[in-house]
């Protein structure tokens, strides 16, 4: 397996906000995440990611079967893992070039830097134009191409991204998704957290939902997509209507 | 009599920038006022000292070890307290800096004694090396300017054109952030004290020969280059630089029409005036830290 969670429980002090969960990518594919506000995606990423002191509590969490649970985060980086973390989190007080510097920084390959450099101003246009401005000037948008060049920068084998349609225009977000897919087909592995249900069932291969910090249902996304308690949740389609138009009762989880 | 001024102004205004400078850098990287800054630097001139008089090697090996003895006191500093320190708050990181601050003063007393020494260093403080009608430039006033340049110029291009540099850049604005970009944080903040401990020891060795060398000795810069690193602001390092060289000026502007006697007051004065109209001093961030 290519990145395998096994049972992780993650504390913050005393209160359990993973209990114990479990999964695994597969190599070159889209992996999504789906959960309400507080079940724990970020939580998730941030434990895979070494960002938590010493947690996660309990588990394992295998990068091409090598062990990176509670490793430093640098470490964990330079195994080739790049994370675009929820608000984008750019540096605001550097410009557009050194962000992507920045995102280089355990590369050692000087040249092949400037050349990836040019490969995101391809990838991004728009951030050519602001190659020169401060982070902090730039819209969201661009903000979150810029986490995301920022990612790609470091060569990384899996991307982590949490929600980068927070905030965005459907016109930007569909325009992220794009660029995710874009990614993926370059061969990169990507792990995707999202509230957004409707775009990840399009972009994904595999769909995990999560509830109050443990996974309820997952399988392929073309599966799930069809059943019927992720429509009623996360898609919204109402199947049973009466002829008035209301909903006859209210749908109860089958998962619990 | 108004060159003479500007000159000791300028004089005093660049070493008071460095000791602004040197607690800027650690103040940006971590939010920690170090108050063992002082005794740091002292420590640091003692070991030049040493080098110089007791061993007799010249100047350059002696500044060289001072140096490299500077930035491992302030990586260690960093590595063995700051680091260990589980939940800080502020209050918790600034009595650990007047602990260490103690405890060097402690140990430069007992290890040197608190005798007043002299010592000499290639540019003298007596050596004439201009002499007008209006003012006199010695040996110690022009290498204080020239040595105060080069240290500033030299932070700039460290962090403007190196990746350190940036790395550094980068775990001040966002430590997390950094972490996730590969930067090890941990590192770069050690590297930062002991930068900052290098530009304390050049200033100590400046303030030295003018002041002679005793435990005591960086108190009264000290309290100067903290008035002048709030002046500009504790966020800013050209802010420092601004801020040192202003308080240079203002206190012997001070002193030369007012009053010799109450010279020191004004950096108090300045602390509070700075506080009570611009807390965040004269060249604060635009953008204001997410904790």
């Amino acid at each position: 397996m290519f990145l395998e969670v096994k049972n992780i429980e993650t504390y913050y002090d005393k209160i359990k906000i993973l209990n114990g969960i479990s999964f695994s990518l597969e190599e070159g594919r889209i992996t999504a995440i789906l959960g309400n506000n507080g079940a724990g995606k970020t939580t998730t990423l941030n434990s895979i990611m070494g960002l938590l002191d010493d947690q996660p509590e309990k588990g394992t969490i295998l990068f091409q079967d090598k062990p990176i649970h509670r490793m430093d985060t640098h470490k964990i980086v330079s195994l080739g893992i790049a994370y675009v973390p929820e608000g984008r989190e750019v540096f605001e007080e550097l410009t557009v070039r050194e962000n992507l510097m920045v995102g280089a920084y355990l590369r050692r390959d000087t040249k092949a830097v400037a050349g990836d450099l040019e490969h995101m101003f391809d990838y991004f246009p728009i951030l050519r134009k602001r190659i020169k401005q401060l982070a902090g000037t730039l819209s969201g948008g661009e903000q979150q191409m810029l986490a995301i060049a920022r990612a790609l920068m470091s060569r990384p084998k899996l991307i982590i991204m949490d929600e980068p349609s927070l905030g965005l225009s459907p016109l930007l977000v569909r325009e992220i998704f794009g660029i995710i897919e874009k990614i993926n087909r370059d061969g990169i592995t990507i792990l995707l957290v999202e509230q957004n249900a409707q775009m990840t069932f399009r972009v994904a291969h595999t769909v995990y939902i999560m509830e109050n910090g443990r996974f309820v249902m997952n399988g392929p996304a073309e599966e799930l997509k069809d059943n019927a308690d992720v429509k009623e949740f996360y898609l919204g389609v109402r199947e049973i209507e009466s002829l008035k138009g209301y909903q006859r009762y209210k749908r109860k989880r089958t998962w619990k | 009599m108004i060159t003479q001024l500007l000159i000791n102004s300028l004089v005093a205004g660049s070493i008071y920038a460095l000791i602004a400078l040197a607690m800027n850098l650690i103040y940006k990287a971590s939010e920690i006022p170090n108050f063992a800054q002082g005794e740091m630097s002292m420590f640091s001139t003692y070991i030049t000292f040493l080098l110089l008089t007791t061993f007799g090697y010249p100047f350059s090996i002696a500044l060289t070890g001072t140096l490299l003895f500077a930035f491992l006191l302030g990586f260690i500093f960093e590595f063995l307290f700051i680091r260990r320190a589980k939940e800080p708050n502020l209050l918790g990181f600034i009595i650990i800096t007047l602990g260490f601050q103690l405890v060097l003063f402690g140990l430069a007393g007992w290890k040197f004694g608190s005798d007043q020494r002299t010592f000499s260093l290639p540019f003298s403080e007596t050596e004439i090396l201009i002499r007008t009608e209006s003012f006199v430039l010695t040996e110690h006033n022009l290498a204080s300017i020239i040595i105060a340049i080069f240290v500033m110029a030299g932070l700039y291009i460290l962090l403007n054109h190196t990746k350190l540099g940036l790395a550094m850049r980068a775990s001040q604005q966002n430590v997390k952030a950094a972490k996730f970009n590969g930067i090890p944080t941990d590192r770069i903040l050690g590297i930062s004290f002991g930068i900052s401990s290098v530009v304390g020891a050049i200033a100590g060795i400046l303030v030295a020969p003018v002041a002679t060398l005793d435990p005591t000795m960086m108190w009264d810069p000290l309290i100067k280059g903290f008035a002048a690193a709030v002046l500009g602001s504790l966020e800013s390092l050209p802010g420092a630089v601004i801020g040192g060289l202003l308080l240079g000026l203002v206190e012997n502007l001070f002193g030369y029409y007012v009053s010799l006697e109450f010279k020191s007051i004004v950096a108090f004065g300045i602390i509070m005036l700075v506080l009570f109209v611009r807390p965040s001093g004269l060249f604060q961030k635009h953008y204001i830290r997410k904790v």
